[in-house]
């Protein structure tokens, strides 16, 4: 498996399928533990990148991530904008000027944009927060030259339910303390779809 | 939803333009942004203090720009911390050779679209510092979480810093200032009625008839405790046993006390509540130097009040005291 621009393409459009489909229940987990506007800024942020996408051609996936952290950080706002922004922008420079990434070249991109998560948002695992599917996903699936892509959706899926029981302490959800245990995380749904675009994408690829 | 708009994605944008047409001796709006800055900025040889954050809470932030308070306020979408560009830009526009200061609540996602920007700014060149304001009471402090929230208070971090900077004092100056007030104000809020953001079109969340909400944020987050609804006396109490249960006050301290409307909650109601605060604090024999009282800090059509109470030194008396000519503050 080889990806070049185009898979990231597929990927992204399948990204934002997945977030204008789910807007509502988005907002409404936010509306829960938070303030409401997850669904929509997440909503506003892959518009532009479609926009972006629709308007400029691309030479390598570096290229590709690079430009849209610049549109997640620009048009995202709340701290999901930082977060989805600062993962992108560094998986740019992780996948540099490669035209085309091996699985585990890709995983290793992946895990330059968990790092960027992990270090903007100071927070760990067992936080209620997108840092409870990206960084366990990642550890799980380290150094595999295959992926088995319904593995990858299913954990990506159970990971983000476990969330529910969580007891948040980052985000505006900590500010409920015990109140957020019930609930699952919506930056952590976001992440969910990101990761099952990616499955639906490169299984249908393969 | 019934609001007086004309198209729920333009709301900001024409928010602004209202204002600026509205004030247009005071502000100015830096093209292509959502950035309000002073009519005359930059101000040569003086600290830029930046500040802004979700709309929706009007008079904050725009309302505190001009001579005295802030240089530049940056807003965002209805509750959502600005992008780290705008608020670039923002600093850009305020440095006026001394540096800039950036006045942030704590939220995950201002704290981090602030620091964006400051990272931004330093790569230019431009010395940035930050503050982070978290006098919310409500909701615990401590270091395993994100820590107390930035309501009311963060509008005397405003005017003290704004007056500090005013005196021509350095960059590291105006912040030592400014982190003074933050260790010293605090607040706490509570709400008799939700809030719908515009693009979301429901409440925040549901009170009953003869419910309130204890402790409510200022972007329609649930409180800590939901209670039946109480006398104005009652709620005074309530929210001042907290703020003591902090601060300790003690007897002959000198303080200045805001109390904050919340958005629907009418100035009769706000002076009934400072009534029943004032009667408190005489009888832990405060001396209470300053009240303001008014919609500062507001969560869109909210109803509800926070009190906030700032400990006094000084120097704080003095830059409280110091002239300030904003479209919503003036002294």
């Amino acid at each position: 498996m080889k990806i070049t621009v185009k898979e990231i393409e597929a990927w992204l459009e399948a990204f934002r399928e997945e977030i204008t489909a789910h807007k509502e229940e988005l907002s409404d987990l936010d509306q829960a533990i938070g303030d409401g506007d997850h669904g929509i800024n997440m909503a506003r942020g892959v518009k532009e990148m479609h926009n972006l996408l629709e308007t400029k051609s691309f030479q390598v996936p570096g290229e590709i991530l690079k430009a849209v952290s610049m549109v997640f950080i620009g048009k995202i706002g709340g701290a999901a904008g930082p977060l989805y922004g600062s993962a992108f922008m560094k998986m740019a420079a992780e996948a540099g000027t490669k035209e085309a990434l091996s699985a585990e070249e890709f995983l290793g991109v992946l895990r330059a944009g968990k790092s960027a998560i992990v270090q903007r948002g100071k927070a760990e695992t067992g936080e209620k927060t997108m840092v409870d599917v990206w960084l366990p996903l990642l550890k799980k699936f380290e150094g595999k030259q295959e992926i088995d892509w319904d593995d990858w959706e299913n954990s990506a899926e159970e990971l983000k339910n476990n969330t529910k029981e969580m007891h948040a302490k980052k985000g505006r959800a900590a500010y409920l303390g015990a109140r957020s245990v019930g609930h699952i995380d919506p930056g952590a749904t976001s992440s969910y779809y990101l990761f099952k675009a990616l499955a639906d994408t490169l299984r249908e690829g393969s | 939803m019934k609001k007086l708009i004309n198209d729920v994605e333009q709301i900001v944008d024409e928010m602004l333009n209202g204002m600026t047409a509205a004030h247009p001796n005071e502000l100015r709006r830096l093209e292509d942004t959502t950035v309000l800055v002073r009519k005359d900025a930059p101000v040569q040889g003086k600290v830029g203090i930046v500040s802004g954050g979700g709309s929706g809470h009007e008079p904050a932030h725009a309302g505190f720009v001009g001579p005295g308070m802030l240089d530049a306020a940056v807003a965002g979408e209805v509750f959502t911390s600005p992008t780290p560009d705008q608020v670039f830009e923002a600093i850009k526009a305020v440095d006026g050779g001394k540096g800039v200061l950036l006045i942030i609540k704590n939220y995950t996602g201002d704290v981090m679209n602030f620091e964006m920007a400051g990272e931004m700014a330093e790569a230019e060149g431009i010395n940035v510092k930050q503050v982070v304001v978290n006098d919310d009471v409500a909701v615990e402090d401590s270091s395993f979480t994100s820590g107390r929230r930035g309501i009311a208070g963060t509008v005397l971090v405003h005017k003290i810093a704004g007056a500090k900077a005013a005196e021509g004092a350095s960059l590291e100056e105006v912040q030592q200032t400014a982190e003074g007030v933050i260790k010293n104000v605090k607040s706490m809020g509570m709400s008799l009625h939700p809030c719908t953001v515009p693009a979301s079109g429901k409440p925040g969340f549901t009170l009953a008839e003869n419910e309130m909400e204890i402790g409510t944020g200022i972007h329609g987050e649930p409180g800590v405790e939901r209670t039946e609804l109480k006398p104005a006396k009652e709620v005074a109490q309530i929210l001042f046993d907290k703020i003591q249960e902090d601060m300790q006050l003690q007897k002959g301290e000198e303080i200045a006390v805001l109390i904050n409307g919340l958005g629907s909650t009418p100035l009769m109601e706000l002076y009934v509540m400072n009534h029943s605060v004032a009667k408190i604090l005489q009888q832990h024999e405060l001396q209470v130097e300053e009240t303001i009282v008014g919609e500062w800090m507001t969560s869109l059509e909210m109803a509800g009040a926070s009190l906030t109470i700032l400990k006094l030194d000084e120097e704080r008396k003095k830059l409280l005291h110091a002239p300030a000519d904003t479209v919503a503050f003036k002294r």
